[in-house]
């Protein structure tokens, strides 16, 4: 089958591979629809060590039908329309049966592989380096899916593929800044950010009952999209004093959740000195959110791109009483919520697919994600 | 034929079991301490003994450990199911295993036939990767 791989030369090109085999009982294998970039793709793109190897596929957001089942799937037959969540999850240990599903101890081939980078394993994840569970990733033909019963889910006939797209990732992850972070009716809530991950967050935050929300990033583009399709406040952060404006926006008390949803390079601050020694990123958006918050408030943090940071304000986060979680989505619980709302038009998130392009172009889609974000929000790929 | 020998039996006589778990387990934190080359690794099963290690039988991952690792169970705290540990023997054989899969940490690959354990335990199967990379064709170009 086609695929999006890396290549030796440490770049992307389309090529053949072997088709997906079922590897698992529980293992199904689906058909791609649609498949799309992600903000969480982009450090891998750099080439500082990802730990991508020649001939692995990426892609982890996608939605399409299923054409073979393992023996041991209850759930799923051949020909449904399945979204699958980004993550892999095992459904049966102790920390999916808590409904932290990300936190999956059973999602990985090599568990051992996680725990020398954070100390223990963590759930899988479609089209990563072999570390992140060694699963192929969704920007192909075709694509196995491990737990089937437990990580895919059938779309509901009225929902459009470029809808239920997004309840692959994007969705359950700005779900979870905003229930994560708590949020309340009458909360006033800011998100940094305005991709499709914190457009989704802004968007749960109004679902959760918030009273205000406002939404921070650098490109009008992308704020004016949140303003027409979230109904949010936004603040340009290259015009303006962030912190003074959110004091104004939340008479002076600060927000009472804040969310981190920014991505990219372009989401860690490296002076040149930080370059040249080597030293960690700086957290602008973290210590941002951490400044202005209120006091006794929440941050939640979505991006795990920045693996360590330097002058992490913890100061202030005792001083304010502040508690700052972080977290991957846990879609294997709000994927099939999700899916409700978006049939009851609650949740909308076509728009967020701007760029289409045939998976034989993907090289060029992802070029544009990352060079012209002010324009291209996802690219979405169509195998056929 | 693996057997649960050395430590402890649990099917049966789970009374037992449970008695010399425990007392296992505290001389188990004392191996820790001591730290490498002859660790002890653990990881925690969320189901109860009995079904980590039916009829005191190793389960086929453990088993292909047979004679060179020492096994113990004991009940994890809490209602968490059952803390499963194993560790080399000093200058254990390593029955049929390639110098490649041992590699030069066997508790690496102890701790990996943990993981493998468990993950049968509490999923019913050991989860297989999507073919290794180099197992995979060359990647063609596309022409430009
Ligand atoms: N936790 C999860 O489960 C999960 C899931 C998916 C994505 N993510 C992460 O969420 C983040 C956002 O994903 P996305 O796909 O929307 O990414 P994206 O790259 O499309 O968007 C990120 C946005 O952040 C903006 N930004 C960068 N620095 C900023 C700053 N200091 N202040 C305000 N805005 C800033 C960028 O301009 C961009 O518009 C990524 O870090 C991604 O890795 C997390
Ligand atoms: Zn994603
Ligand atoms: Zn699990």
């Amino acid at each position: 089958m086609r695929a999006l791989c890396w290549t030796s030369g440490g770049e992307l090109a389309v090529g053949q591979v072997p088709d997906p085999e079922l590897r698992n009982d529980h293992d199904v294998i689906v058909r791609v629809r649609r498949s799309a970039t992600c903000g969480a793709d982009l450090p891998l793109l750099t080439g500082r060590a990802s730990g991508l190897a020649a001939g692995d596929v990426l892609g982890h957001e996608f939605l399409g039908d299923v054409v073979e089942v393992g023996g041991g799937v209850r759930r799923h037959r051949v020909g449904d329309r399945v979204v699958v969540c980004a993550s892999v999850a095992c459904g049966a240990c102790w920390y999916c049966r808590r409904g932290l599903p990300s936190c999956c101890d059973n999602g990985s081939t090599d568990p051992t592989a996680n725990e020398a980078e954070w100390g223990h394993p963590v759930a899988g994840c479609f089209g990563q380096p072999r570390a992140a569970g060694g699963f192929a990733g969704s920007h192909a033909e075709y694509v196995r899916v491990p737990y089937a019963d437990v990580g895919a889910f059938p779309v509901p006939e009225s929902v459009a593929d470029d809808r239920a797209l997004f309840a692959s990732d994007a969705a359950p992850a700005g779900w979870l800044g905003a229930e994560g972070g708590e949020v309340r009716p009458g909360d006033v809530v800011a998100v940094w950010g305005a991709g499709a991950v914190g457009q989704l967050a802004a968007r749960a935050a109004w679902l959760l009952g918030a009273e205000r929300v406002v939404v921070v990033d650098r490109h009008p583009a992308r704020l004016l999209m949140a303003r027409q399709h979230v109904g949010v406040e936004t603040i340009d952060r290259r015009d303006t004093d962030v912190a003074a404006q959110l004091r104004e926006f939340s008479g002076g008390r600060g927000p009472d959740v804040c969310v981190e949803a920014v991505g990219g390079p372009a989401g860690e601050h490296l002076s040149l000195a930080d370059r040249f020694t080597g030293r960690a990123p700086v957290p602008e958006a973290v210590r941002e959110a951490v400044y202005a918050c209120r006091k006794g408030g929440n941050v939640f943090v979505l991006n795990g791109g920045t693996r360590h940071v330097n002058a992490f304000p913890t100061g202030a986060v005792v001083h304010k009483g502040l508690t700052v979680r972080g977290g991957r989505q846990h879609g294997q619980r709000h994927i099939p919520m999700l899916l409700d709302r978006m049939a009851r038009d609650e949740l909308r998130t076509e728009h967020l697919a701007t760029h289409h392009f045939p998976l034989d172009r993907a090289v060029e889609g992802y070029a544009l994600f990352r060079d012209r974000p002010e324009e291209c929000l996802r690219a979405v790929f169509t195998p056929r | 034929m693996g057997r649960v020998g050395t430590v402890v039996a649990v099917a049966g006589a789970l009374g037992v079991a449970a008695a010399r778990a425990t007392r296992t387990a505290v001389s188990r934190q004392r191996a820790w301490r001591a730290g490498p080359p002859h660790r002890w690794q653990v990881v925690t099963v969320d189901r109860p003994p009995e079904q980590v290690l039916p009829s005191a039988v190793w389960p086929e991952p453990l088993r292909r450990l047979d004679g060179a690792v020492e096994v113990t169970v004991a009940r994890a705290p809490g209602g968490r199911g059952t803390e499963l540990a194993a560790r080399a023997r000093p200058h254990a054989a390593w029955p049929g295993l390639s110098a490649h899969l041992l590699g030069d940490d066997p508790g690496l690959l102890v701790r990996r036939t943990l993981w493998q354990v468990k993950q049968l335990a509490e999923t019913g199967e050991v989860l297989r990767a999507d073919r290794a990379p180099g197992e995979r064709g060359p990647v063609d170009r596309p022409p430009r």
